[in-house]
């Protein structure tokens, strides 16, 4: 029975594809960390979040008295002519995780390594998910250092030490931008499988990028007021317009990114989408939420993410172990 | 163990319309070195990538080392060294470091595999740019690294894919020593290659490939008898009215061309240098003369392509 059992799972598929997930970790982490692009990379993220924070601390100096949730402020308050930390964030994430993965598996071929590592006892998913777990790591360990550095910065310059919730809210955003990132270097990824050229999947990246960027806000507009034409005289109309224009917006990752953030760093964002003067009645305007109505508020964006995560890695992975080894 | 280290059964390999390799059946014995021949494009390759389960044949079986690589790959794979054609390292990380990667995706420890590259890159005369950047070698420096790299895992079948192609003469043959020197440990080698000459200073045997078919199989010498007729060609110049008469009638002779004047040729089918130079006597001729030529491959592979109608493209 025993026997039975075990020669049957070895006509399944034998041993782990787990075998070797973490050497590869391991090596590319390395490589990545040491890299030029990084470095580049790091450098321009960390000069954004001290010329932002410096400008939002100074901004904010004079509300330590008042004021709830200074450290919150810290990363959404913008002085003219300095955006805020976040805005940054929305588009240097995106770039920070391409760079991180468009050559991922071409640079192998390009490399010849890929027969001879393939040709190591180890599956074709492990070589994979090594390579994306690497560049996971990377970026969270990017992220947190600049968080950290900027809670830093933040105690020294407003001279109070954070609460509780701003931490928790602080920490939450911190996964919440690092699921963005991972959307956004899965995309990388596959696009790594789908063209040799690592040139043309960083291009092919970046071009996604600039899409959801600049185009797709109009591109829903666009759509919305298209398929669904609102009558000025029946305002259910409009309303079905505005709605179904958001829901397109949503399908950026983005926008997703965009109000989820909204969500958990400003407390007294209530909703995300539109809220008629007659569900507004009794509400106190301006009131911070807890904690967990926010969570509450942005579950479905951060599910969202890490879903597109998900289906761009199977993606991936379907392709890759369709893909022929030899160049 | 068995005897043979890899065995194929009708392996047929099709993209779309195109047969790669069509119905192969290939033997290779333990501690033989065997030598797949064929022109660019012939399906040696796709050959190799399926003995390492790195592409799944469209019919047929493989048995390697007792193991199918479509079902058991980790265990083939765990016990066979591939050495690619045009071999790949990671450039910005030393010839130590490559190494060490290997050598933690075969799930060896830090310090069993400290131990190992060592004695690797010191067999292959690497040891003193152990830890200089890969980008900074030279080829034939690759090439002896991809060797210590594949002997890492310490494997009993290696697969070369044309392990001397670019190589300058000297880095090739001392090259060819290496895997000469890997058959006296005990490895089997299996080594594809269109450089005939070297296939022939070191395989066991051959096989010849065609349009992904194997056209033709074994021993140099064997094949030299099936595509050229005799296997040795004896020149021997001799005085004498019929020694030819004489020459034709030593058993294992196939064929004897009178050149000119005192020049003859005889093909046979083994070294029959002592039966000439008597059969010279027996005429009353005086020998002056006697040389035994082993046909090259080289000249096996042309003739067959010429026998077969096609263009031979030899390198």
């Amino acid at each position: 029975m025993l026997s039975q059992l075990s020669s049957r799972t070895h006509v399944v598929r034998e041993g782990s594809p787990w075998t070797g997930v973490w050497a590869v970790v391991g090596k590319e982490m390395a490589d990545l960390l040491t890299s030029t692009r990084m470095l580049i990379l790091e450098l321009l993220i960390l000069l954004t979040a001290f010329g932002t924070v410096y400008a939002a601390a100074q901004n904010l100096r004079d509300q330590t008295g008042e004021a709830r949730f200074l450290f919150l402020k810290l990363f959404t308050t913008g002085q003219d002519p300095v955006p805020a930390f976040v805005s940054f964030l929305g588009f240097l994430v995106p770039l920070l995780a391409i760079a991180l993965a468009f050559d991922s598996i071409n640079g192998e071929f390009s490399q010849r390594t890929m027969s001879r590592v393939l040709a190591q006892p180890i599956y074709r998913d492990a070589l994979l998910l090594g390579k994306f777990l690497a560049g996971l790591f990377t970026l969270a360990l990017v992220l947190t250092t600049i968080w950290l550095l900027i809670m830093g910065l933040g105690i020294l310059s407003l001279g109070v030490p954070p609460t509780g919730e701003e931490v928790a809210r602080g920490l939450l955003f911190l996964l919440l931008t690092l699921c963005y990132g991972g959307v956004w270097l899965a995309l990388a990824m596959v696009f790594s499988i789908l063209f040799r050229q690592p040139a043309t999947a960083a291009l092919a990246s970046i071009a996604v990028w600039l899409f959801f960027m600049v185009f797709w806000g109009i591109t829903a507009q666009l759509l919305a007021q298209s398929l669904w034409p609102a009558q000025p005289s029946v305002p259910a109309t409009i309303l079905v317009q505005a709605n179904r224009e958001m829901v397109l917006n949503r399908l950026s990752p983005n926008t997703l990114y965009g109000e989820a953030m909204l969500a958990l760093l400003n407390p007294s964002v209530r909703s995300l989408g539109l809220v008629l003067p007659m569900q507004l009645q009794g509400a106190v305007l301006g009131a911070p939420l807890p904690l967990s109505q926010s969570v509450l508020l942005i579950w479905p964006h951060l599910t969202g993410l890490i879903a597109a995560i998900i289906l761009l890695f199977a993606v991936g992975y379907i392709l890759f172990q369709r893909q022929e080894v030899r160049a | 163990m068995t005897d043979v280290v890899l065995k194929t059964q009708n392996l047929t390999k099709r993209y779309g319309d195109f047969v790669a390799v069509n119905n192969l059946n290939l033997n290779v014995k333990a501690g033989e070195i065997f030598g797949l021949l064929g022109p660019n494009g012939a399906g040696k390759t796709t050959t190799i990538l399926m003995l390492l389960g790195l592409t799944e044949p469209s019919e047929g079986q493989v048995q390697v080392l007792g193991f199918d690589p479509v079902r058991r790959p980790l265990s083939v794979k765990a016990r066979v060294g591939y050495l690619p054609d045009q071999i790949g390292f990671y450039d910005g990380l030393t010839a130590y470091d490559n190494l060490a990667y290997i050598a933690k995706l075969n799930g060896l420890s830090r310090r069993e595999a400290q131990a190992r590259i060592e004695v690797r890159l010191d067999q292959v005369g690497l040891s003193e740019v152990s830890h200089k950047r890969v980008g900074t070698f030279s080829r034939g420096m690759r090439q002896r690294l991809g060797v210590a790299e594949v002997l890492l895992k310490e494997p009993q079948l290696i697969i070369m894919d044309e392990p001397t192609l670019g190589l300058d003469p000297e880095a090739a043959r001392e090259f060819l020593e290496l895997i000469r020197d890997l058959k006296s440990h005990g490895i089997s080698v299996l080594l594809s290659s269109h450089l005939l000459h070297q296939v022939q200073a070191v395989c066991d045997r051959v096989g010849l490939f065609h349009r992904g078919q194997m056209v033709l199989e074994g021993t140099v010498e064997a094949l030299a008898q099936r595509v050229l007729g005799g296997a040795y060609r004896i020149h021997l110049e001799a005085d004498g009215s019929n020694v030819e008469t004489y020459l034709r009638q030593l058993p294992g002779v196939v064929n004897v061309h009178h050149a000119n004047g005192r020049a003859f040729e005889v093909e046979s089918k083994s070294d029959l240098r002592a039966e000439a130079a008597l059969a010279v006597m027996d005429a009353g001729g005086r020998l002056l003369s006697l040389n035994v030529e082993i046909p090259s491959l080289e000249e096996i592979y042309a003739r067959y392509f010429k026998q077969e109608g096609r263009h031979a493209i030899a390198a």
